[in-house]
This record gives C-alpha cells, structure tokens and sequence, in this order.
C-alpha cells in the first residue's frame, strides 16, 4: 500500500479536501480547505482530481517522508520546500522515491499551505468528505508524529507547468461584501466597516475575529435578542461588542447574533491567508444597504 | 413575512413566528426546487442557498407568496421514538418551578408532540418545539461546562437531546441511549427539520 508518514506536523496540519457541503440543516458545518483555488491547483500539479484530499499546513513545519514513490506540490504563498535537505521550491510537482523527506518551511506571507500527493490522502470519508471540521470534530483528527496516512490511486500524470505564480498574501486587505439580512440593525454600516480592521489571534478555521472601532446598533435594536438564525460562511456577525467575525469554512450552522454583511466569495481564498496583525477593511457595492 | 438578502447567493426568509418557520420549511421542502445547495430553517426565520446560476432563489420566492403558511401543509413527516430515563439532575428544579409533582414532568414531556424546529449548537442537535407550558422555563444561571452525551433537556419553548459531550445551559431532565449523531451513519443525523417526535419514558 502507498503511505506517507508524519514525521513533524507544525503548528497544525489537517486533512482537507472541497469539504461536505448540504449538510447545514442537521447542524453540520460545510469545512473543507479554506484556500480552495490553492487546494484545487497543487492537486493539478500531482495530476489528481481538483477534489482530492491534501494536507492544510498552518504555518508551515510539516515534514513527511514517502514510503513509496509518489508526486507532492505544494501551494499557497510562496514557502520553501526541501527534499532530503535540498530545496526544490513550491508550485511544482516533485517526485520523491520512497524514504525520502519532504519538508516544508513556514511561509514569509500568509498563513495556510496546501500538500497535495499523487492519488490523495486516502484516510476514510464521513459525510463525503475527508475533512477536518475543528468545530465539530468531524473528519481525521489533526495530523500527529507517527501517523501513517494511505494514498489513493493516482489517476492522472503530474502536470509540467513552467511556472505557477504564487498569490501574495497581503498585509493590507480590501474586502468586498454584500448586505447581510440585519444590515439595518446598524448605525451608519458602510461607513463603519470601511473603516481599518486588525485580524487577532483568535482567528481560526470558525472565524476571522477583528478588533477596532466597534460596530453601534441603531436605537430600535439597541439591545435587541435575535433568535437563531442560518449562518454562511463569509457572513459578518456582529456580537454585542461590536467587533465583526468573519465566517469560514468551519462555522456553526446557526447562530444568534446578527449578519451585518457578507463577504463575495471570490474573496474568501485571501482571508484564509489573513495572519494575525493583517489589517482589513470592507468594500460594500452598490447595492442599497439601511433598509 | 419578508425575505432579507444575504450575500451573493442567498436569502433569508424573515418569519412572524415558530409556525410560520416551519411551515415555510416544510412547503420548500416538499417541492424542493431543483438548484438548492442548502434549506437552514432557524427559529423565526428560514435560510435558502442557492446554486449559483440556478435560479432556485426565485422558484422559492415564487412558491412561499401564495402559500398560507398560519397552517401548516399536510404531509408525512417522519416520525421518531425516543426512550428516556427520566433521571436528570435538575428533574426536581422543573417539577418545582413548574409546581407538579416529578411524575407530572415525565407525564407532560411524554403526552407531547414535537417537531424538530431547526438544528445547531452541534452536529445533530435539533431544537424540538412543542413543550407543554409548564415546562418552557430559563436556562440554567450557571452552564454546566460538561453535560453528557444523550442528556434531554428544556429551555425556553425547546426540548432536545445533547448529541455528545459539551457545555450547556440547559435544565436536564433525563438521558436516552440512542445516538442522535454518527458521522459514518446513513443518515447521519436521527433528527432532521420537520420530522415529528416523541419521547417514552423508559423508566
């Protein structure tokens, strides 16, 4: 059987693939890597299906060694990628015979990198999905020292791009959102959320947590309690202290604080890679907001 | 009833109450227009996601304008059983805030019929309504930072079973041994939205 085992994990090394939408009405958040153009690119490298499990790096330090022969890629933001001790880059298929080491560096910009092995991380499936949902436990538990993990079958021969251009992680975030259903619960909101956001360290695969200028209610709902409502991710909940949360992959499927707006999803790729100390703010559109 | 947008794909359905939640639910449900990616009825309000490009978000529209949803549609709601053994720490606390005996807590919880208003907290948790008015009363003051598995509980209008360990502020009254959540089951959730249900006390 072709494995690869875990010899150091990093800060946090999860399993992910496209995630187990459709589940939301029994509770069940939809997870699944939250760099998804980065998970879908180094699968094409290795020459499996876009979907196929890889491995999400936080921060880098993970270190596998092949027991087979097999292809990695590894994407995200540009980081250092070594076999046995010599680099060989990111954002290109790399054959490793088997015993050999694959090490990746932690990147200089961005936070999450994406390993994909020919054939996919073949650990077994709840719910469709080989996923790790830190919020509700669901999927593999996060990577460990020791573990073996089983490799699919490749499907598809390594791709032989030139050259992949990594996307920038920046340290400054424009970011466009849609109205939320209780956008009128706020004072003033557009003018609120254009305002400089700081992502803090409590940020994590749930949600984006920002500090600054805290969001006010107008008088009407000053106080008010909102029952349960459906949550998305990218929704921008608005706790009682005013400080937004951005929602991600592994959200809870309800929650009962409003969503003052909501995130296009063609920007969720760059908050996956928003670090600590990023600072961030809301572009709205056009469209009619206080209603 | 009014529908609220909710970023590029999707839109909320605000509802005048509990009723009107589930019968917007169950009227969706039953004709499930093709294109939708996710229903999420919440407790007054019902959550449609639609395949981008689907038009799913219209069909819906279209079909809740004319629905009377003050009654509920007839259908066949799935209906589940669940064995209890009223044993629960705070058994005594509702029998005496709501002033009957502990037998008369088992009897109301048993006598009623509830349906599964919407689900969250955790995975294969619903919130049941249908609670007899003597037991829809507060949480607890202080959450208990460790209720087990299968452990019924009340608060406010709902009734629901912790489907694993985790915090919670809810009054427990009793524990069932069904496993209301299995990741690697089909299905794997026992209660979904809509589905009726009713407790037996096991003794």
């Amino acid at each position: 059987m072709r494995e690869l085992e875990v010899v150091e994990t990093g800060p946090l090394a999860l399993v992910q693939d496209l995630g187990r939408p459709g589940y939301a009405h029994l509770g069940v958040p939809p997870s699944g890597a939250l760099d998804v153009p980065a998970l879908k690119l180094a699968n094409r490298l290795v020459g499996n299906e876009e979907a196929a499990a890889g491995i999400e790096c936080l921060f880098g330090g993970l270190r596998l060694r092949a027991k087979a022969s097999c292809t990695v890629a590894v994407t995200g933001p540009a980081v250092a990628v070594e076999v046995d001790g010599r680099a060989v880059g990111s954002h290109a298929p790399v054959w490793l015979a088997p015993g050999q080491l694959v090490a990746i560096g932690a990147p200089s910009r961005g936070l999450r990198c994406y390993l994909a092995v020919s054939g996919g991380i073949a650990v077994g499936a709840e719910l469709g999905s080989r996923s790790r949902d830190v919020l509700s436990e669901i999927g593999p538990a996060p990577l460990r020292a020791g573990d073996v993990l089983p490799l699919g079958t490749p499907s598809g021969l390594a791709r032989g791009a030139d050259v992949v251009v990594p996307a920038v992680a920046a340290t400054e975030l424009v970011v466009p959102v849609e109205p939320g259903p209780r956008a009128h619960w706020f004072t003033a909101l557009e003018a609120g959320l254009a305002k400089t956001w700081t992502v803090t360290a409590e940020s994590n695969r749930v949600g984006l947590r920002l500090d600054g200028t805290p969001l006010t209610r107008e008088g009407e709902y000053a106080g008010k309690e909102l029952p349960s409502e459906g949550l998305l991710t990218g929704a921008v909940q608005v706790p009682p202290n005013g400080k937004p949360v951005v929602f991600l992959a592994d959200h809870p499927t309800t929650g009962g604080y409003p969503v003052a707006a909501v995130v296009r999803q063609a920007s969720l790729p760059a908050l996956a890679q928003a670090r600590p100390g990023t600072l961030l703010r809301f572009h709205s559109s056009t469209r009619v907001w206080n209603r | 009833m009014r529908w609220r947008a909710y970023g590029e794909h999707a839109a909320l359905l605000d509802c005048a109450s509990l009723t009107q939640t589930i019968s917007a639910h169950a009227t969706v449900s039953s004709a499930r227009p093709a294109g939708i990616s996710e229903l999420v009825p919440g407790a007054r309000s019902l959550l449609v996601v639609e395949i981008p490009g689907s038009g799913a978000l219209a069909a819906v529209r279209e079909l809740l304008s004319g629905a009377d949803l003050e009654h509920p549609p007839d259908g066949e709601p799935r209906e589940i059983t669940l064995d209890v053994t009223y044993d629960g720490e705070d058994l005594e606390l509702v029998a005496r805030d709501a002033g009957v005996s502990l037998d008369d807590v088992v009897r109301l919880h048993t006598e009623a019929v509830y349906t599964v208003a919407f689900t969250g907290f955790a995975p294969g948790f619903g919130y049941l309504t249908g609670l007899p008015e003597p037991l829809r009363q507060p949480r607890l003051v202080t959450p208990r930072t460790r209720v087990p598995p299968g452990s019924v509980g009340l608060a406010g209008e709902f009734t629901g079973v912790y489907p694993r360990v985790s915090p919670g502020g809810w009054r427990l009254i009793g524990h069932t041994r069904t496993v209301l959540f299995d990741p690697r089951a089909d299905p794997p959730a026992v209660l979904a939205p809509g589905d009726r249900v009713r407790f037996w006390s096991a003794g």
